[in-house]
């Protein structure tokens, strides 16, 4: 944010709180009240319905990944009868069967678990990193950004899936735990590796417009130190946009995530994911496009249900987007 | 800029021991420019129950050399040299642990804009309860029950239900007052104020000088009062230092600097300032601006907008006011000035 953008939300804080003060005064000095910004915020995210279309799809799929049984119907998705392959849709078997006979409904369900480990994985991954080097980048500045924010440019320069594509690749050759396994979490940090930098960039710029202010050389004249200040006064004013960014990307890692395991690099058979499903029915997609077509509406809906989150959250933390 | 070290004046209402000595402290800013010189050579000390008002116009040096002393400028780009000693021990050649444990509860400093010095994201009671837990490692609730007493003293009212108020839930004066609050949490021995009462009305403005005079009697308190305001120096202040262009160019108690200025800059605040007596006439404000501090001007910075200069022949020999720097002299009992002529300009105004 510019310090332009600060000073509106700070000028829609005063605003908003000389309401709600009037209106109800605390009285419970024991309550452990959120402050303005994020109760505006959440004042503001109840109104917006693509918040609550993303929020009820993010449970729904949340719940599934959890306990996949609950949403299978009752069918194992191990369970197979070369008999039904490719059979179509009906009454009892909403998906269909896959080429191998099973029914497709469960494997598809049983296919979000992996989808969001990556992708809350991943992104924990990405918060950390970004947070951590954009908030050392920015507060200390001088020679100490110019090596990180040089080291993120040359992760910039490396496109997402092509970067992880190859460490994906040559990971299993290598003795690096996690990345020579071909699992969820090699593939979870093959995309965390390649896309912290722009959280890490948020961060930092965030960092350098709050460190200038006046609160923050308060702090400093009361006798706090460097880490009391960047961590009790600077992070907390300069992490809405990070939360935005990461509930995108989610999203995003989630999509990229079918793409790598499209391609072959990913997860790999016996593993659910929909992004085998997907590489397994494109070459029968005339004959049976419900193997392609309904993992491809769970995946768009899933990538779709945290942008849409992630795009209410924005307009909430962004008091001028608000009406 | 040896000549300005001269023996501190002597104050009017003190007796306590000396509690802060600023020597010849510079400050410069190293920008791509060039360099501003925003304080240049200032020395004074302060006593315990002292009131000393630090007096200029905006760019004068008077809150970087606050901040110089709370040890909040950054560096780089500032350069601080010269010595500032703290109950005998200089500040600035302390370790950077030892400063910090210096600020807070020795000395301790109000902003002038509450509001954003104010930290947005926690309530008030967080805040004022932050310098226990960082000074004196209190829990929580300790530090909470410590932060409704110190509001209950700087008097803001139904303190046990504000605590858990955020900063924007307050009034202005109210706010300033949650500054104060926090800035004599752990009883500092110094208290500056860097014009603590500009963002205020003249009401509140009143309320929150008396609060501070209040709380000065009750803890002997050095008080650095660092303003524009005149007014406020008058009522408040025991001794004075006029602040221009990072020097300061006259020092004394205020009774003596208010009626009788020593110095023509001095002369002319008085001057802009609207008298009972002069009811009717026009304020005579000082003509020019401010200088440019990353180009001073020669000699006396201020001869540019001086109506007593001399020039060239006019000027007595080694007193020329374009080339010769005026020392900070005792100019009379207990009157110190930086002009060449501040006889001339002493008594002009005495009743």
């Amino acid at each position: 944010m510019t310090d332009q953008q600060q000073a509106d939300l700070r000028k829609d804080e005063i605003e908003a709180g000389t309401t709600t003060g009037l209106a109800s005064p605390s009285v419970d000095p024991t309550s452990d009240r959120q402050n303005s910004l994020w109760s505006d915020a959440w004042a503001a995210l109840k109104r917006n319905p693509l918040f609550w279309i993303g929020a009820v799809l993010t449970v729904l799929f949340t719940v599934m990944a959890i306990v996949p049984q609950v949403f299978a119907r009752g069918q194992d998705p191990r369970a197979c009868d070369l008999a039904n392959s490719r059979a179509l849709p009906s009454a009892d078997h909403w998906f269909g069967y896959d080429v191998q006979g099973c029914d497709y409904l469960s494997n598809v369900v049983y296919g979000a678990r992996n989808s969001l480990i990556i992708g809350v994985f991943a992104v924990v991954v990405i918060l950390l990193l970004g947070v951590a080097v954009g908030a050392i980048a920015g507060y200390f500045g001088g020679v100490t950004d110019g090596i990180l924010s040089r080291i993120a440019d040359i992760f910039y320069a490396l496109p997402l899936i092509l970067g992880a594509l190859v460490l994906l690749r040559v990971g299993p050759e290598t003795s690096i735990p996690i990345i020579n396994s071909r699992g969820p979490g090699a593939v979870a940090l093959a995309l965390a590796l390649f896309g912290w930098m722009t959280a890490m960039r948020l961060v930092r710029s965030q960092v350098i417009a709050v460190k200038s202010s006046d609160y923050v050389a308060a702090a400093r004249a009361m006798g706090a130190g460097n880490t009391r200040i960047l961590v009790r006064h600077i992070l907390p004013n300069a992490v809405a946009p990070v939360l935005v960014y990461t509930t995108i990307t989610i999203g995003v890692i989630i999509a990229a995530e079918a793409t790598l395991t499209y391609l072959g690099v990913g997860l790999q058979r016996p593993a659910f994911s929909w992004g085998l499903q997907i590489e397994a029915g494109q070459s029968d997609v005339r004959d049976a496009p419900h193997l392609v077509l309904f993992p491809s509406i769970v995946l768009t809906l899933t990538v779709m249900a945290f942008i849409l989150m992630g795009d209410a959250l924005r307009d909430a933390l962004d008091p001028r987007q608000r009406a | 800029m040896t000549q300005f070290q001269t023996d501190p004046a002597p104050s009017r209402a003190t007796t306590g021991a000396t509690l802060l000595e600023v020597e010849d402290l510079h400050v410069e800013f190293r920008q791509r420019s060039g360099v501003v010189s925003a304080v240049n050579g200032i020395s004074y000390s302060l006593a315990e129950g002292e009131t000393l008002a630090i007096l200029g116009e905006s760019g004068s040096g008077k809150s970087v050399s606050a901040q110089a002393i709370m040890g909040i400028l950054d560096v780089p780009p500032a350069v601080v040299s010269g010595a500032i000693r703290f109950e005998g021990r200089d500040m600035l050649a302390m370790s950077a642990e030892d400063q910090r444990q210096v600020r807070g509860p020795g000395i301790s400093m109000i902003f002038q804009d509450a509001l954003s010095s104010l930290n947005p994201v926690y309530s008030v009671g967080w805040q004022i309860g932050e310098m226990f837990r960082v000074h004196q490692g209190a829990s929580r609730k300790e530090a909470k029950r410590k932060a409704v007493e110190l509001m209950d003293r700087v008097r803001i009212p139904a303190a046990a239900k504000r605590v858990d108020d955020y900063p924007h839930q307050f009034s202005g004066g109210m706010r300033q007052r949650v500054m104060i609050a926090m800035a004599i949490a752990l009883d500092p021995r110094i208290l500056i104020a860097d014009e603590p009462t500009t963002a205020l009305d003249v009401t509140v403005q009143a309320q929150v000088m008396d609060l501070l005079k209040d709380l000065q009697r009750e803890t002997g308190m050095g008080l650095i009062l660092i303003t524009h305001d005149l007014g406020v120096v008058n009522e408040v202040a025991d001794n004075v230092a006029v602040m221009y262009a990072g020097r300061i160019v006259e020092r004394g108690t205020v009774d003596d600097v208010f009626t009788d200025a020593g110095h023509p800059y001095t002369e002319g605040l008085m001057n802009s300032v609207p008298q009972v007596e002069a009811k009717g006439g026009r304020l005579q404000p000082i003509v020019g601006q401010p200088p440019n501090l990353a180009a001073i001007p020669s000699g006396c910075p201020f001869h540019p907008r001086c109506a007593r200069r001399r020039l060239g022949a006019e000027a007595a020999p080694g007193r020329e006011c374009s080339i010769d720097v005026p020392p900070l002299r005792l100019v009379a009992s207990g009157r110190e000035a930086a002009c060449h002529y501040s006889e001339e300009v002493l008594g002009v105004r005495a009743v």
